[in-house]
């Protein structure tokens, strides 16, 4: 038990716990400004930004002050270690650096995208000067759009805390970006037609302290005070990334990664951040649709409840309920699966369910990349991109198994269709990169019923019976469970447009449950149910959600 | 006592770079004389003589080689800092140029007495000459069998030293800089702790000395930790962190006398003294303005201050920065300090490496003000703002990883506090004289 005074207060740290100062006075509920450190990436204490003074408790109690100051993120929190933020000495030593900072700032925070949550800003508001003492021109240096696909470079708001050389060289291990030139004129660049476009380029954007580093794809798009930020769940690859979604006016506007030491670290690929397109895009379906003889005909969603229950009514009146088959998506919450194969085991008890086509990538990409781009030992791993491109398979897997008896894969199901052993389908795709290929297309044509939950309307078009909108990630309010078996709950980001019902909702009202859909109610009743997935059963997994068992 | 040069006693013997005439000479008895005693031995003998590390800072070496871990399995390196590039010095080149055997000597015993197995001379890239003297010196001792495996017969003692020319930055020449660009890095010099005797070069433990330390030891070596404190002052009593300043320094004199060059002297001789005995005194007849003691970033000595010993201790109670590497660069009284500042500055924001933001932003910022002022725009209160940015990027301990920014704030700090009357009076007439009229608006 280590015990530190900072400005005056005691805190405790275990004996365990390796942390430098700058974690330490967070416990205390003190802020020591930093730029330069992070916690996933080396010490190099270079900004200044963080100096404090620091002294010693001796054991007869007097305390002897160190003359010098020092940087809080080099500096470990040690047994008597006395930490002062607010001398006059630490104080001045912050401005002083926060005027260097500034001093060939454009201070053009009016169009940076970076203004409002930029550290800049807020240290200079907190602990700097209100004017510059410049007199001489300011340094101009041209921005650099060439820095990456999806990142540019605002050269003169730079503040050089190097953050971003280093995370391409200790996380993703590409080694892009560099410095150049020395001194005052010191600037991020990239080797000579060498692009910093590495899958985990988008960090760099995040981990940019100010306005310097920004993502093309939110460039000049919102104001970030005008965006609320939601907790949820990243579903492109079974990694299954913390995230904030923002958004406003129920437009998403980015993703950025969230803190999550289960899932993901501090980091987030660049295939989930800007994976988020098709959540606003204009292409959705927004109706539910029938086929009739003279055409599509958009329905009211209780007439479409109307219609599924007619519909399969019929099939089980005719003898064909063995024929049918529900096709779950890895993309579906773990709520989504539950309702609608409870839904479907009550009506055709013989119904049988599988699992949908879950997309592969190939291997798991495993970062940092050596010098020639190898992957690290999976031990030495700091981040990993999934090869299975979804989110939910093994949360999906352990309900099929408990509805079983047997499930299928795609492929098997295919199989069962050209054999004319499957002749209903019900498809329920919400992986919205995901499409038939066409000789799949072909076989599904033979089939007499096929309703299909679908983002976009894609090429069902000329094929489905009934075509019913579904909803995406950041639209649903369920739980997800990646490849390592950690359960993550979320809620809706954005309400999904037109009145589109959440598949929840749907089959809630088609099991004819009293009242709305409640994920939480939902939960405890799958955690009832199913004994492995009983550390469900609570309102909320947590902020880092819950491993419901390790990975196989 | 007539002072006996030792360093500089060969130079200009005939042949001397040449290992022969260099062993005729009675080289190499140093080394011999170091393999009949253990690595520890000689390391008591440095720790005994009082040598302070020749290249600035003024570390005690054997103080430094100490602080390697006990029983480490290894690799231990030795770097030999020849990266001289303090302004106004070149006794390093000299002491190469001239005697290579010399220098070669001393880092073999070094190397014997910290365990190294590998030596590094880092050569400051303008130093071609020395280069090719050191590479046929290094490749005559491989011949001869003073390098490589089982040196001198001693079973177990194997040393290579590589010879690496660095690419022309001032930055190289602190010690972690050194480190990171031998590694192949930019020399951004590294936080301490660890210290380069505990983890230094790839990981492993490192001491970096100065060329003209490593010379020393060999004399120390030779003569006996003794003759050694015989020469230069002893620690003052009434401070009992001083270490003393022993033995012969090599005083770099340049500037505006009339014999400039390097002198060969015991350790505490005054700033007059070696301008007007050996230097010459101030050419076309002028006095002294202002000297520099030891080296740019060490600051200024005005005229009454001449009598200040040059000793370790000398230019800190006279207000400068230190020692540093004794080269003392002379301006008479037809010199403009706001030149001599400007340049500094000037020299100092090149050279920062831009890693810490008080020094990358500080050093160009104060360049910016003196060439303004210089161009005749200056303000008064710029003084003040030079005297804050120098307090704050150098003076105060602590604000920079290295000591690169209290190189560049002494200079300025040491010239606007002894000279300010010279600034003021230039800023008033040259603003006198740019705006007869307005008064001076305000860019904020």
């Amino acid at each position: 038990m280590a015990i530190l005074t900072i400005n005056g207060r005691d805190i405790e740290i275990s004996d365990h716990e390796v942390l430098n100062l700058i974690q330490a006075a967070q416990r205390a509920g003190v802020e020591i400004p930093h730029y330069c450190w992070h916690p996933a990436l080396s010490v190099v204490a270079s900004c200044r930004m963080c100096l404090v003074e620091v002294g010693e408790k001796k054991p007869d109690g007097s305390v002897v002050m160190q003359p010098r100051v020092v940087p809080a993120c080099q500096t470990p929190a040690k047994h008597g270690t006395v930490v002062v933020t607010n001398s006059p000495k630490a104080r001045a030593a912050q401005a002083a650096t926060l005027e260097y900072l500034l001093l060939n700032h454009p201070l053009d925070c009016p169009v940076c995208d970076q203004a409002g949550e930029c550290l800049l800003q807020d240290f200079s508001y907190k602990y700097g000067h209100a004017r510059s003492r410049l007199r001489d021109e300011k340094l101009i240096r041209p921005d650099k759009y060439h820095i990456g696909e999806q990142i540019v470079l605002f050269t003169d708001r730079c503040i050089m805390c190097t953050r971003c050389v280093r995370f391409t060289r200790e996380i993703s291990g590409t080694a892009e970006l560099q410095v150049i030139h020395r001194g005052d004129h010191a600037e991020i660049d990239i080797f000579p037609g060498k692009p910093c476009n590495n899958k985990l380029a988008g960090n760099v954007v995040d981990i940019c302290p100010v306005g310097a580093l920004c993502s093309k794809d939110f460039l000049y798009r919102q104001r970030v005070w005008f965006l609320k930020s939601h907790k949820s769940v990243c579903p492109h690859c079974a990694t299954g990334c913390s995230i904030w979604i923002d958004q406003n006016k129920n437009i998403v506007y980015r993703l950025r990664p969230r803190y999550n030491p289960q899932a993901n670290g501090h980091f987030m690929c660049d295939e989930g951040r800007f994976g988020y397109h098709h959540v606003n895009s204009k292409e959705r379906l927004l109706q539910p649709l029938a086929r009739r003889p003279e055409g599509w005909m958009s329905l009211a969603w209780s007439e479409l409840i109307q219609d599924i229950r007619d519909q399969l009514q019929k099939i089980t009146q005719a003898q064909e309920d063995h024929r049918v088959a529900l096709v779950l998506s890895p993309w579906l919450t773990l709520e989504e699966v539950w309702l609608a194969c409870r839904f479907v085991r009550q009506v055709c008890p013989r119904a049988k369910l599988v699992r949908g086509p879950v997309r592969d990538a190939g291997n798991d990409d495993l970062y940092p990349k050596g010098p020639h781009g190898e992957p690290p030992p999976p031990d030495k791993a700091k981040f990993i991109i999934r090869g299975e491109k979804a989110p939910n398979r093994r949360g999906l897997d352990i309900l099929l198994v408990y509805f079983g008896p047997s499930i299928f894969s795609w492929a098997q199901l295919l199989e069962l269709i050209s054999q004319h052993a499957v002749g209903h389908l019900y498809c329920l795709n919400a992986d919205p990169l995901w499409e038939p290929s066409p000789s799949e297309l072909e076989l599904l044509r033979s089939l007499k019923t096929l309703v299909v939950w679908d983002v976009f309307p894609r090429n069902w078009q000329d094929l489905a019976h009934w075509l019913i909108p579904a909803t995406t990630f950041a639209e649903k309010n369920g739980t997800y469970i990646n490849a390592n078996g950690l359960a993550q709950n979320f809620r809706p980001a954005v309400i999904p447009p037109e009145g589109i019902w959440p598949e929840t909702r749907l089959f809630w009202e088609l099991l004819g449950q009293p009242g709305l859909y409640h994920a939480p109610t939902v939960r405890r009743e799958i955690a009832a149910s199913v004994s492995a997935l009983r550390p469900l059963d609570t309102d909320d997994l947590g902020e880092y959600g819950t491993i419901i068992q390790p990975a196989a | 006592m007539e002072f006996e040069p030792v360093l500089l006693r060969h130079l200009g013997v005939p042949g001397i770079q040449h290992l022969e005439t260099y062993q005729a000479q009675g080289g190499y008895q140093g080394l011999r004389r170091a393999l009949e005693l253990t690595p520890e031995q000689v390391v008591q003998l440095v720790k005994d003589s009082g040598l302070r590390g020749r290249g600035g800072a003024g570390f005690p070496t054997g103080v430094k080689w100490g602080f390697i871990p006990k029983n480490h399995p290894g690799p231990i390196y030795l770097c030999v800092n020849a990266d001289e590039s303090e302004p106004g010095t070149f006794n390093n080149r000299i002491l190469m140029e001239g005697d290579p055997h010399q220098v070669l000597e001393g880092t073999i015993i070094s190397a014997y007495a910290i365990r190294a197995s590998v030596a590094y001379i880092y050569l400051r890239y303008e130093y071609g000459r020395a280069y090719r003297i050191l590479q046929r010196a290094i490749q005559e001792l491989y011949d001869h069998g003073f390098l490589g495996r089982n040196i001198l017969g001693k079973a177990g003692f194997n040393l290579d030293i590589y010879l690496h020319r660095g690419a022309g930055a001032y930055i190289c020449g602190e010690e972690t800089g050194l480190i990171e660009s031998l590694e192949g890095k930019r020399a951004w010099p590294r936080i301490k702790p660890p210290f380069p005797a505990v983890q230094g070069l790839f990981h492993k433990p490192t001491i970096v000395n100065n060329v003209e330390t490593l010379a020393c030891v060999k004399h120390i070596i030779e003569r006996g930790p003794d003759w050694f404190r015989s020469i230069g002052i002893p620690p003052d009593p009434n401070n009992p962190r001083d270490m003393g300043s022993f033995g012969p320094k090599l005083y770099c004199l340049s500037g505006h006398v009339n014999r400039p060059g390097c002198f060969e002297l015991p350790l505490g001789i005054t700033a007059r003294e070696l301008i007007e005995k050996y230097g010459g005194g101030v050419w076309k007849g002028r006095q002294v303005k202002a000297i520099i003691p030891g080296g740019l970033s060490m600051g200024f000595l005005t005229a009454q201050e001449l009598d200040t010993p040059l000793d370790f201790n000398g230019p800190i109670k006279a207000g400068c920065l230190g020692l540093g590497t004794a080269a003392v660069i002379v301006l008479d009284d037809q010199t403009s300090m706001i030149d001599v500042l400007y340049n500094s500055c000037r020299f100092f924001a090149h050279e920062s490496c831009g890693q810490c933001t008080p020094c990358r932003e500080g050093t160009a910022w104060m360049a910016k003000i003196l060439a303004r002022i210089r161009r005749g725009e200056g303000y008064l209160d710029d003084l003040d703002i030079l005297l804050e940015i120098a307090n704050g990027i150098g003076i105060m301990p602590g604000t920079t990883i290295c000591g690169l920014a209290d190189g560049a704030a002494w200079p300025v700090k040491t010239a606007i506090t002894k000279f300010r009357a010279e600034f003021e009076d230039y800023i008033r007439n040259s603003r006198a004289r740019l705006h007869p009229v307005r008064e001076p608006i305000r860019s904020h």
